[in-house]
């Protein structure tokens, strides 16, 4: 794929929406042209966050920034690191956010800097159109906003990161093109990626593989 | 389009407003707090209550109140807040009153933590407050089953006037699977017995589990107990996988019985006999279920994330008529299925 990524990228998006899967797999094509630094800024949710992959990040050189008390039983949203000097001393920022309008109510803290680097920022909205029981897309429309509010930011672009989970084939994707084709007229924001998983069909013109990260506590390992 | 990908936690929200639920009361605590939030965005627009109480104790007895005037009720907790309202769902069970309590268990005791547990076995079975009463207990493996479980479980607590419980745990609800919901509506049976306003038409209701003479009292307990009977002949549920040869009957329930059925499947790899015993209600318990899957079981195998709770109701339900060996993680620890599979080899070696 084509490298279009700016200095920082804030993923934020539906609670649920899979923020976290991509911005491991982000991380991973990042680095490919240059230093990667990971925030783990979900101060919503304990469960399933960047924290979680210590281990392969050291590997691969990316800096991970967690929260001061993730994946222990405190939960408590400390955060004591320098959104600037990180941002400062990387090629890439990756920050992914907590889900919903909760969970990006903590970007307004770093407003300083998003505005700093105003230009060098992306602000990507990921979307699971299966999130929705009832797939509307008025729905998304409204969290877009209601993000926008609390993160006192504008998204500039858009993610379909639509999958059924371990259920996710081609059709499940490409049924969902229509939806993302409307939340794009009605937002304004182009579709940045579609994110495939389980499938090595081409879907649509900016396809961009993930790999699940997270494998269910029953799988053999 | 009709499968989405939910959380379990949702899709306890979302099927319980879809089976007709206008009221939820409850008190944020993790690892349950999606449901509480899910009602929160969704109830006012679907034409029902949600109120976050100043404490569990208040939820459960608001509860109490919007059940006793005939509306589909429910309250969710985790662990401590469970023990919290177990005064409350005493009165509720007390005052014959239907509405479903889920509890997604972490673990304990006392604060604890926020990682899976199933450590509240025995207070949801046993002693989920004072006095003589039972609540139907439901016990999710999958978020498919979280849904069709609320659906089961408020049909239930009306048909038979009480209370249930969904016992979830940390795993079950938060984890994403995908669901489809049912296009089914309940019907919701009329309430004659509801304080919803006379207008001075008929009788006024009472709704109470207040009895000065003891007489009374006991009368009221005991006809009780006749509806447990009923409920017991026609309430208990299971799934029984591979156990009809079975050497090895592993007993799991919710995200355990995930677990254990992994372990299985590649104990029969291996070429042993191994099959897995779900009981889908803990009470009632399946309890002829379990004894027909033992038949052919030389051991039993009990595998929890607890320190050993329901192992004593597989010994009892079996008449200690199988050993029956024990294995668990407590603290928030999810057992491994290499776990579970290790202690098979074992038992099928003769080694204990």
């Amino acid at each position: 794929m084509n490298h279009n990524f700016k200095k920082i990228t804030v993923l934020t998006g539906q609670y649920g929406a899979g923020k976290t899967n991509l911005a491991v797999n982000l991380a991973f094509e990042m680095c490919r042209y240059g230093k990667v630094t990971v925030t783990d800024l979900d101060i919503v949710n304990p469960y399933f966050r960047t924290s979680d992959f210590t281990e392969i990040f050291e590997k691969k050189n990316i800096k991970l920034i967690s929260p001061v008390y993730a994946n222990t039983n405190l939960d408590i949203p400390v955060l004591d690191f320098d959104m600037r000097f990180e941002t400062e001393n990387t090629d890439f920022h990756i920050v992914d956010v907590g889900g919903d309008d909760s969970g990006a109510f903590v970007l307004g803290r770093y407003n300083d800097v998003f505005s700093t680097y105003k230009d060098a920022t992306d602000m990507l909205y990921v979307f699971n159109v299966y999130r929705s029981p009832d797939f509307s897309v008025n729905n998304i429309i409204e969290n877009i906003k209601e993000i926008e509010n609390a993160s006192r930011l504008r998204c500039t672009g858009l993610v379909n990161n639509s999958n059924l989970g371990n259920e996710t084939d081609t059709d499940v994707i490409k049924n969902t093109l229509g939806y993302a084709d409307k939340i794009s007229e009605l937002s304004g924001l182009p579709v940045l990626f579609t994110c495939k998983s389980n499938t090595d069909k081409k879907i649509s013109e900016n396809d961009f593989p993930v790999k699940i990260m997270v494998s269910p506590p029953w799988n053999f390992t | 389009m009709n499968k989405v990908l939910m959380k379990g936690n949702e899709a306890l929200a979302e099927a319980a407003i879809r089976a007709g639920c206008k009221c939820f009361f409850g008190y944020p605590i993790t690892p349950q707090t999606e449901v509480a939030a899910y009602f929160a965005k969704n109830m006012a627009k679907r034409g029902g209550v949600f109120l976050q109480a100043e404490s569990e104790i208040a939820a459960i007895n608001m509860v109490l109140g919007a059940s006793s005037a005939g509306v589909r009720a429910m309250t969710s907790s985790s662990s401590p807040g469970i023990s919290l309202k177990s005064e409350g769902i005493s009165y509720i069970a007390g005052s014959d009153l239907p509405c479903v309590i889920v509890n997604v268990q972490r673990g304990g005791p006392g604060l604890g933590g926020i990682q899976p547990s199933q450590s509240d076995y025995n207070q949801a079975v046993k002693a989920p407050g004072h006095g003589d009463f039972h609540l139907v207990v439901y016990a999710p493996a999958s978020v498919q089953e979280s849904v069709d479980m609320v659906f089961t479980a408020f049909d239930t607590a009306d048909r038979y006037r009480i209370p249930t419980m969904i016992l979830s745990d940390g795993l079950i609800g938060q984890m994403m699977e995908p669901v489809v919901f049912p296009e089914k509506t309940n019907d919701i049976p009329e309430k004659s017995w509801a304080c919803d306003g006379h207008k001075n038409k008929r009788k006024h209701n009472i709704v109470t589990s207040l009895f000065l003479e003891p007489d009374k009292l006991e009368k009221s307990v005991l006809q009780r107990n006749e509806k447990y009977k009923l409920i017991s002949n026609n309430c208990a549920d299971c799934e029984t996988y591979l156990c009809d040869d079975a050497h090895i009957v592993i007993t799991a329930y919710g995200a355990t019985a995930r677990i254990a059925r992994s372990a299985v499947n590649e104990a029969r790899k291996q070429g042993i006999k191994a099959g897995l015993f779900r009981p889908k209600t803990l009470w009632p318990f399946p309890e002829n279920e379990l004894r027909n899957s033992c038949k052919n079981a030389g051991h039993i195998l009990c595998a929890e994330m607890s320190a050993g709770q329901m192992v004593n109701d597989i010994k009892l339900y079996t008449n200690c008529s199988v050993p029956v060996s024990f294995y668990g993680r407590t603290g928030g620890v999810i057992p491994e299925p290499e776990e579970l599979l290790r202690e098979i080899i074992k038992l099928s070696e003769g080694r204990q």
